[in-house]
């Protein structure tokens, strides 16, 4: 059932990993007297650097969680996480920002900024306390709306826009914030399937290119076989298998994370693997 | 802070396939930030001389600015100027510090609550406030400190034991502030406190009910420069504060998470946000009684001429918020002159029918 994809050339993994997650632990807090489920138990993770990894798992297993703790915005319970070598929860806030940009599920802003306002907030940790942005900024600010494909967007309000432009402009304000790590949380769930291509070329390219560390938590498992050299798959908090996409990628790996039956073939057309869902497993049959 | 390089002129610096843009030339329809904040200050700050100039040459006694201004005639025998610092000036002046405060206090709650429809007296500062001047005017306290007489002090205890209340509330279950959880005490703290106002009433014999009353609509005839001087320190810190907030402000109203992700201390910029909106908010309290309504219309009026960005929103209000309230007094005084109507009346006159558009408009 799987044929064994040609050996790729690209991204050799020698350098060192960039982001590490050692035995990070963490759970949120609850008001119930019930003893609080961890929602990431004692993951060890290491990002090399320029890798594009993907983060797969069922719904509720960790996921967000865990790009939350990688890009420091939680702090760990237990373990740490380090950038280049530097414990996040000692950095500042700032500094960490200047690095790693994330792309949440979802924005909600309360007031109705423009998207170029939206875009230029990304250039916050590259501005002083007291900075207000210039001509430099706003010209990155207009490239990562033209990345995207929203330049026409920029002076209209961000909440009358439609979901899949919202999701463009937010990937244009981190892009804008040129990290050299980015964290995406299933940034093309609300995009039609054009969309969906252009963005993934477009991750694919600012890996490919420019060397940005790539960390994509998604529910696509083709998505994630186009674009993700590494793969990290989670079940309740825990990481069950990480390594290279074809050797993680199998059906068995489908059947333990969603008790779903799949064929995964490499689609030469595409270039990369495919998953085909064929149906739906009872639990105990997993 | 690393400057950002020079993007290849012919190529996009991010790739992506629509062609980007030529940089500097290229003008989206608004200015950019830095013209913005000096237009904007510029105008409003403007307005505000111009209120806080022409506000107290309006009166029983008609006056001259440039006799009141003029320094060649002494100053004991310039009448104009007499009238004109001695009289009204203290007035228009508390009637700026207080509608800059509030005002201010109003967008810095709005946008650390995520929430437009937020007041400076929506997290019970104001209650615990009233509480203070009410058991100080009630029971007639004598004790002063400095320049602060026994009702403006009382007022600003009131507000710090509330405020803490809160605060304490809403960070006992964590790192960062719950703004759940602090809209919620504070809503119920201003329920709280003002049983306690009426029942602090009840037991007050009726010159002092009188009196009480009179402070809770708010009065702006604080009579000397004395209790602005009681005020300044608090709004002085408070200013500071605001300062280094706007940008915090943006990316808090987007979300902890994307606040935190894009570099904002978020634990530090809720703190520093509610201190500094409780300090504005009290020390507005301790010199007028709380004055409704300035906090909300002035804010939203703000965002309808220059945008949302709160580095143009917060200072712009601060100005505006002078001028709107010094025009307010001026009406106070003079609509049905010689009676004076409070002035916390003529805000909730034109702020509440202002607050109700702004809801169906929402809607």
């Amino acid at each position: 059932m799987l044929t064994s994809p040609p050996v790729s050339s690209a991204t050799p993994h020698a350098e060192p990993s960039i982001l590490q997650a050692s035995d990070v632990s963490f759970g949120y807090r609850s008001r119930s007297t019930q003893p609080r489920a961890l929602a990431v138990r004692n993951v060890s993770l290491a990002v090399p650097r320029g890798s594009f990894t993907g983060l797969l798992g069922p719904n509720g297993c960790g996921k967000t969680t865990l790009l939350k703790l990688l890009s420091g915005v939680l702090p760990p319970d237990s373990g740490r996480v380090t950038l280049s070598g530097q414990t996040l929860s000692e950095m500042s806030r700032r500094v960490v920002a200047s690095r790693i940009a994330c792309v949440p599920q979802e924005t909600h802003p309360a007031f109705d900024y423009t998207c170029m306002e939206m875009v230029l907030m990304g250039r916050h940790p590259h501005l002083g306390p007291f900075q207000l942005e210039g001509p430099a900024d706003i010209a990155i600010a207009r490239d990562a709306l033209a990345a995207t494909g929203t330049v026409h967007l920029a002076d209209r309000p961000y909440m009358t826009v439609s979901g899949g432009e919202k999701q463009r402009v937010v990937i244009a304000a981190a892009l804008a914030q040129e990290g050299d790590v980015l964290l995406l949380d299933e940034p093309t769930a609300s995009l039609d399937l054009g969309f969906q291509l252009e963005v993934a070329m477009l991750l694919k390219q600012l890996n490919r290119d420019r060397g940005v560390t790539m960390v994509l938590a998604t529910h696509d498992l083709n998505l994630a076989a186009s674009l993700c050299d590494t793969l990290v798959l989670m079940r309740d908090g825990s990481v069950l298998t990480q390594g290279a996409t074809r050797d993680v990628l199998t059906p068995a790996a489908v059947r333990r994370l969603y008790d779903v039956d799949a064929d995964v073939d490499f689609h030469h057309r595409a270039g990369h693997l495919t998953v085909v869902p064929c149906g739906r497993l009872r639990h105990e049959e997993s | 802070m690393k400057s950002p390089e020079a993007a290849p002129s012919d190529t996009s610096r991010f790739g992506g396939n629509a062609p980007a843009t030529a940089h500097a030339d290229t003008t989206s329809g608004t200015l950019p930030i830095r013209s913005r904040v000096a237009l904007t200050m510029g105008a409003f700050g403007a307005l505000t001389v111009v209120a806080c100039l022409t506000a107290p040459l309006v009166g029983g006694t008609p006056i001259s600015l440039a006799r009141a201004l003029d320094r060649s005639i002494p100053f004991a025998n310039n009448v104009d100027a007499q009238i004109f610092f001695i009289a009204r000036l203290p007035r228009v002046l508390a009637g700026a510090l207080v509608g800059s405060a509030l005002a201010a206090a109003g967008v810095v709650f709005q946008a650390m609550l995520r929430n437009p429809l937020a007041t400076p007296f929506t997290l019970g500062v104001s209650a615990g406030s009233s509480l203070g001047a009410m058991i100080a005017i009630t029971f007639g306290a004598t004790f002063g400190w400095g320049p602060l007489s026994p009702v403006p002090l009382a007022s600003l205890v009131g507000a710090s034991i509330a405020a803490s209340l809160v605060y304490w509330l809403a960070t006992r279950s964590g790192r960062a502030i719950s703004t759940s959880v602090l809209l919620l005490a504070g809503v119920t703290l201003n329920s709280f406190f003002s049983a306690l106002i009426m029942f602090v009433q009840y037991v007050a014999d009726f010159a002092r009910i009188a009196a009480a009353f009179r402070w809770l609509m708010g009065d702006l005839d604080v009579g000397s420069f004395e209790p602005l001087w009681g005020a300044m320190p608090l709004l002085l810190a408070s200013y500071i504060i605001f300062a280094l907030l706007p940008s915090s402000l943006n990316l808090l109203s987007l979300g902890n998470d994307a606040a935190a992700s894009r570099g904002v201390d978020v634990a530090r910029a809720q703190r520093l946000a509610f201190i500094s909106a409780s300090m504005a908010t009290s020390a507005a309290v301790s010199i007028a009684g709380p004055i409704g309504f300035v906090g909300i219309v002035v804010p939203h009026l703000v965002r309808l001429i220059v945008g949302v960005d709160h580095r143009v929103v917060l200072p712009a209000s601060a100005l505006f918020g002078a001028t709107f309230l010094v025009a307010c007094d001026v009406l106070s005084r003079t609509l049905f002159s010689p009676v004076e109507i409070p002035v916390g009346v003529v805000t909730a006159l034109i702020g509440g029918p202002f607050f109700l558009w702004l809801l169906v408009r929402r809607g």
